[in-house]
């Protein structure tokens, strides 16, 4: 038996729980853009770029990134969780992913909002 | 209390995945090749809404044969993905968690991420 902490210890319910609401977010999203794209159909760069004019496509295209973030962070992280066994190297490459997948979610605002 | 050393074969060249085995690695496989092309994938959209002549350049990547393939790989993995990660979520809920559902559950993720790869693929070709 392996002792356990009972209170206070995060064994990653929190990150479990918050992977599969990320995939519903997403898996929702996926669907509600192939909707969008198959109704307004774009065909060139104004139609395409229209598409995402709307606040609230602007919006839940943010949501679908930043959950898309996030979900990545947790997969990455139990990879590198699993199979980097130098602790040095693992934490290294956890700190590079957090602080690329912050730059992608700036870059990602810079370009939804400059459509 | 004495516990036996449990063997061990974690030796890659002899382990033979089961076939839910397999959906769960190539879950993994297809999250990570996902992860690295983010980057590529959010230049292309920027580069797509920037500008006409940006959007035309945009195009001509993605429909070069290296674009094609690149694409035709992003949505295997995607569809992989995508439909692993919902018989995943079944079987939190312990839909089809038994072992005869959960092999012919994992058969068919494999099998239909590739029918669909396969049309979307011969679509753009």
């Amino acid at each position: 038996m392996v002792n356990r902490i009972v209170t206070g210890a995060h064994y990653g319910i929190k990150d479990w729980l918050i992977q599969r609401v990320t995939a519903a977010i997403m898996a929702v999203y996926t669907i509600v853009f192939g909707i969008v794209y198959v109704v307004t159909c774009p065909k060139d760069y104004f139609e395409w770029s229209y598409m995402f004019q709307p606040q609230w496509m602007r919006t839940i295209t943010l949501l679908f990134f930043l959950s898309l973030f996030w979900h990545a962070w947790i997969g990455v992280r139990d990879i590198f969780m699993d199979y980097i066994k130098c602790t040095a190297l693992r934490l290294g490459l956890q700190v590079l992913t957090i602080l690329v997948l912050i730059a992608y979610a700036l870059w990602t605002i810079q370009i939804l909002w400059s459509v | 209390m004495n516990t036996k050393p449990r063997p061990k074969h974690l030796d890659l060249t002899k382990i033979r995945l089961p076939l839910p085995g397999f959906v769960s690695i190539l879950h993994r496989v297809s999250g990570l090749g996902m992860f690295l092309m983010i980057g590529v994938l959010l230049g292309v959209l920027s580069l797509s809404l920037e500008s006409p002549q940006g959007y035309a350049q945009a195009a001509k990547c993605l429909t070069g044969w290296l674009g094609k393939t690149l694409v035709i790989g992003l949505v295997w993995a995607f569809t992989h993905h995508f439909i692993a990660g919902i018989r995943f979520l079944l079987l939190d809920l312990h839909v089809g968690s038994d072992l005869s559902a959960a092999r012919k559950s994992s058969a068919a993720v494999l099998v239909l991420s590739v029918v669909l790869t396969l049309i979307f693929g011969v679509s753009i070709w």
